[in-house]
């Protein structure tokens, strides 16, 4: 008897697997760091009775993959998180729609990287190097200033990286070293860090978890590419819990590179009214003031308030590296593949 | 549904960088090659004694030894950083032994990484299917060599060997093709060094949308794919014919007794303590601990039990509209790998009979191992292009991933089932046929009982690889129907002790009803006749 139990208990779940009825909706595509409250999101489904479906799809760069892949018959209305990184690529393939948002006026031009607002800025945030600061504290060591500091002795195998090809804090760190020192200089660099006994993983997580000595996975690196709001994350989900951030970024000239990220209404949505909503809404000061504790980057809305946490916990750069996104996107193989060449042999 | 590609700037023609395609090419077959190599001579061993000996414990150590297969890369990662990571309870260990302040192990970017992920992930695969063939064995043939004067070395390599070799090839070739094919291990433990097919598709797809190189790599790996499959089952069709009958429980089996059995069980058991069971150990241990600072004053760490990340886990603090409540991940996962076990067992066997009776077919066996040999981005990346369209239908939407799943544990319950089913003697079906048996009765009363331990293995691992798969899950994960693995993911991806320690606490829980499941399936497995009551 155990059998047909067995069997019909695996044909009933399958079945039930089957039977999920919803109405039509609002499709957005999202990668897989897109976080947002409960009931941020139900206010906007009630208020203009739209059903929003959010469709995760892998990172940021495969994500806009199959974006441009599936483009004559898109999967999605909107599709949130193509960063500056990857921008061009987005605008080259032509993949949206333009969409003057009355909110764009709450927006500094800083962000506004595409004049014709096909793509509309939503937050950014800084790539930079986290430090542990007991480690520092603990060992007498300065804190270093700039990228340069970074190649000298006393810093030799503190820095753990990640692979500008395999990670996106990678690519953007690699970008960082090319605003400062220019296509012809980063090579000559990247040289000198390597000399310095640095040490290369391929994800953030490994990076993170695995090498950093201020994370709790307590390596061996004390200093780390990660994000400028890592230190508030770290105060926020700490256990037990900490007053005051372990780590904090290095926040130098050209240290940081600011990723911003856009959100576009795709070519080819037949639900755009309902679409340019929900894109004004992503703009809106409801919306934005939500993203940080969430996502942890930088609403550009200049209406919202930010959280205590960010305005104590996270060092701001005064001076982020910036390369424009029709660069990025000309050279981004080309200086991906020169790095390869240079630090994996 | 058509796609873009005409249109799009990203199939302008690159020039094709053969140097790339070399080396990763050279590279993934050397690491394939030696990580089997590896397994299998840790798995033979293994798999003997599982096959014939009883000990204390043994069911326990069979589900532990299994459990290494449905964990994510990141979480094995986790767990061998605990172990021998720089400060890993192993490392401290050793370093308290010879007073020194260097780690002694330091195995992160290395080729020993992956070799030892590897082994860690797959010697289950070769104990579960040797040794089950291993038991299912005919022991008279052994005892009649005996008595005819073969030494007990003679008759294992002119008896046993012989008979078993099916089930060896078939682990073989499985192992390898996952080795071949791995992605996560490579990338994780093996470090931005090493570079394989897979490694390179996904750069070239996911980075530079170069899908002409994406595509020549693809074929490389599904060419070779296809090449040793039909090598395999080649050599493993002049094995064929061995008659295996249906065993009783605990039949054959002895407890060590002497002097080199205990040696020889106590030696496979340490082997398989350190090498696949105390990284799971110690991912438990980290599940259930977090490190405070010993006091304001002095240096160093001390660790605190707490079962803070398990409460943790059951708490949306931040609102978010994808927090995962563990009991809903739990049961998604569940139900999706019960669904996709269950079709996988149904198709697997169909097939296998098809396979039986026209042997002009056997172009279909080699189809349906090609979802092994290739690549999950690729794999991941068709899934969506061809089902992006039914993907915005809810109700077809909830299928999806089971169908998935069913693609990639099909040719793992194939390679199973289609030896034991080819090993039936045709004498015993003619011989339930003259007494009167009605076709269905010979295979329910005569077939099924003699394959059941094979589809009960079967089953183990679809079950299995569905319930820890993640690839092909995340190209098409909806946000309402997490898994598991996914949920791991999601804390993973944020900064922060209690999002690390919670990733943990998932995966314990992954492990646990993992365990459950496995647990309940070899009941099954060692109760041919308990559906005839």
């Amino acid at each position: 008897m155990k059998i047909k139990w067995f069997l019909t208990m695996v044909m009933v779940c399958g079945l039930v697997a089957a039977c999920n009825p919803e109405p039509a909706a609002l499709n957005v595509m999202v990668h897989d760091s897109f976080a947002i409250s409960t009931d941020v999101v139900a206010e906007f489904e009630s208020a203009n009775n739209i059903k929003v479906n959010f469709i995760l799809s892998g990172d940021a760069g495969s994500m806009l993959n199959k974006a441009v892949l599936t483009r004559n018959a898109p999967i999605a209305d909107v599709l949130y998180g193509v960063d500056n990184t990857f921008l061009s690529r987005a605008l080259s393939e032509d993949i949206f729609e333009a969409y003057d948002s009355a909110f764009l006026d709450q927006i500094p031009d800083q962000f506004e990287l595409d004049p014709n607002h096909q793509a509309l800025p939503v937050d950014y945030g800084d790539v930079c190097i986290n430090y542990d600061k007991r480690f520092f504290a603990e060992n007498g060591l300065s804190i270093p200033a700039s990228l340069e500091d970074l190649t000298k002795s006393e810093y030799k195998e503190l820095l753990v990286v990640e692979n500008p090809a395999t990670s996106s804090p990678g690519l953007a760190f690699l970008l960082a070293t090319i605003a400062e020192y220019g296509p012809e200089g980063y090579q000559a660099y990247w040289q000198q860090l390597k000399d310095n006994g640095l040490v290369i993983v391929n994800d953030w997580n490994t990076a993170y978890y695995t090498n950093f000595s201020g994370s709790s996975g307590k390596g061996q690196q004390p200093m780390v590419v990660s994000y400028g709001t890592s230190p508030a994350a770290e105060v926020i989900f700490s256990d037990p819990r900490v007053e005051e951030a372990p780590t904090a970024s290095l926040v130098g000239k050209n240290m940081c590179f600011r990723q911003i990220e856009f959100v576009g209404i795709l070519k080819g949505s037949k639900n755009k009214p309902s679409a340019e909503k929900f894109v004004d809404f992503m703009l809106s000061k409801r919306f934005q003031e939500d993203i940080p504790l969430n996502m942890f980057v930088f609403p550009v809305n200049e209406t919202a308030q930010l959280p205590i946490e960010f305005t104590e916990f996270i060092q701001i750069p005064d001076q982020p590296a910036v390369i424009p996104a029709d660069q990025i996107s000309t050279n981004r193989e080309q200086w991906m593949e020169a790095w390869r060449a240079l630090m994996l042999n | 549904m058509s796609l873009a590609l005409s249109q799009s700037n990203s199939l302008i023609a690159k020039p094709i960088n053969w140097q790339i395609i070399a080396r990763a090419t050279g590279f993934t077959f050397f690491q394939a090659g030696l990580s089997t190599i590896l397994t299998i001579l840790l798995g033979l061993p293994a798999a003997f004694l599982f096959g014939r000996f009883n000990f204390p414990g043994k069911n326990y150590m069979r589900i532990a030894s299994t459990l290494p297969f449905i964990l994510p890369t990141v979480v094995v990662a986790a767990g061998f950083n605990a172990l021998i990571g720089p400060t890993g309870w192993l490392n401290l260990f050793l370093m308290g032994v010879v007073n020194s302040t260097k780690p002694l192990i330091n195995i992160q970017n290395t080729l020993a990484a992956i070799l030892l992920a590897h082994v860690f992930y797959n010697t289950s695969i070769v104990i579960r299917i040797v040794g089950s063939s291993l038991a299912q064995l005919d022991r008279k043939l052994e005892d009649v060599a005996q008595t005819l004067g073969a030494s007990p070395w003679k008759t294992f390599v002119k008896v046993t060997l012989p008979l078993i070799l099916p089930s060896i090839l078939s682990a073989v070739l499985l192992v390898f093709l996952f080795n071949f094919t791995s992605f996560g291990v490579i990338l994780l433990m093996g470090g931005p060094g090493f570079t394989t097919l897979e490694v390179e598709i996904y750069i070239q797809t996911m980075q530079y949308l170069n899908l002409p190189l994406a595509g020549i790599l693809s074929l490389i790996q599904l060419s070779f794919t296809m090449f040793a499959t039909v090598l395999l089952l080649k050599t493993g069709d002049r094995g064929m014919g061995i008659p295996v009958m249906p065993r009783l429980k605990q039949e054959g089996l002895k407890i060590p007794a002497k002097n080199w059995e205990k040696t020889f069980t106590f030696t496979i058991l340490l082997l398989l303590l350190v090498l696949l069971i105390s990284p799971i150990l110690s991912l438990v241990f980290r599940s259930f601990t977090v490190t405070a600072p010993a006091s304001k004053s002095e240096a160093g760490e001390r660790i605190i039990f707490t079962l803070n990340h398990f409460k943790e886990l059951f708490i949306n603090r931040q609102q978010s509209l994808f927090y995962v409540p563990p009991i809903k991940a739990v049961w998604n996962s569940l139900r999706f790998a019960g669904a996709s076990a269950f079709v996988s067992l149904i198709l697997g066997m169909m097939l296998a009979y098809g396979l039986r009776f026209a042997k002009r077919l056997s172009s279909f066996n080699l189809l349906m191992m090609l979802p092994l040999g290739t690549s999950a981005v690729t794999l991941g990346l068709s899934f969506f292009t061809a089902f992006a369209g039914i993907a915005r239908s809810q109700i077809w939407a909830g299928l999806l991933i089971p169908l998935a799943h069913v693609l990639i544990s099909l040719p793992f319950v194939l390679r199973v089932v289609q030896p034991a089913l080819q090993s039936i003697p045709a004498n015993l079906k003619f011989a339930a046929q003259s007494l009167g048996a009605k076709p269905f009765e010979v295979w329910r009363f005569v077939e099924l009982p003699i394959i059941w331990r094979a589809l009960m293995t079967a089953a183990v691992y679809a079950f299995t690889i569905s319930l820890g798969e993640f690839g092909a899950t995340s190209f098409l994960s909806r946000p309402d129907m997490p898994t598991m693995p996914i949920a791991i993911f999601r804390y993973l991806n944020l900064p922060g002790s209690s999002n690390y320690g919670q990733a943990m606490a998932m995966a314990v829980i992954i492990l646990f009803v993992c365990m459950l499941s496995m647990a309940f399936l070899d009941r099954l497995q060692f109760n041919p006749n308990s559906g005839t009551s």
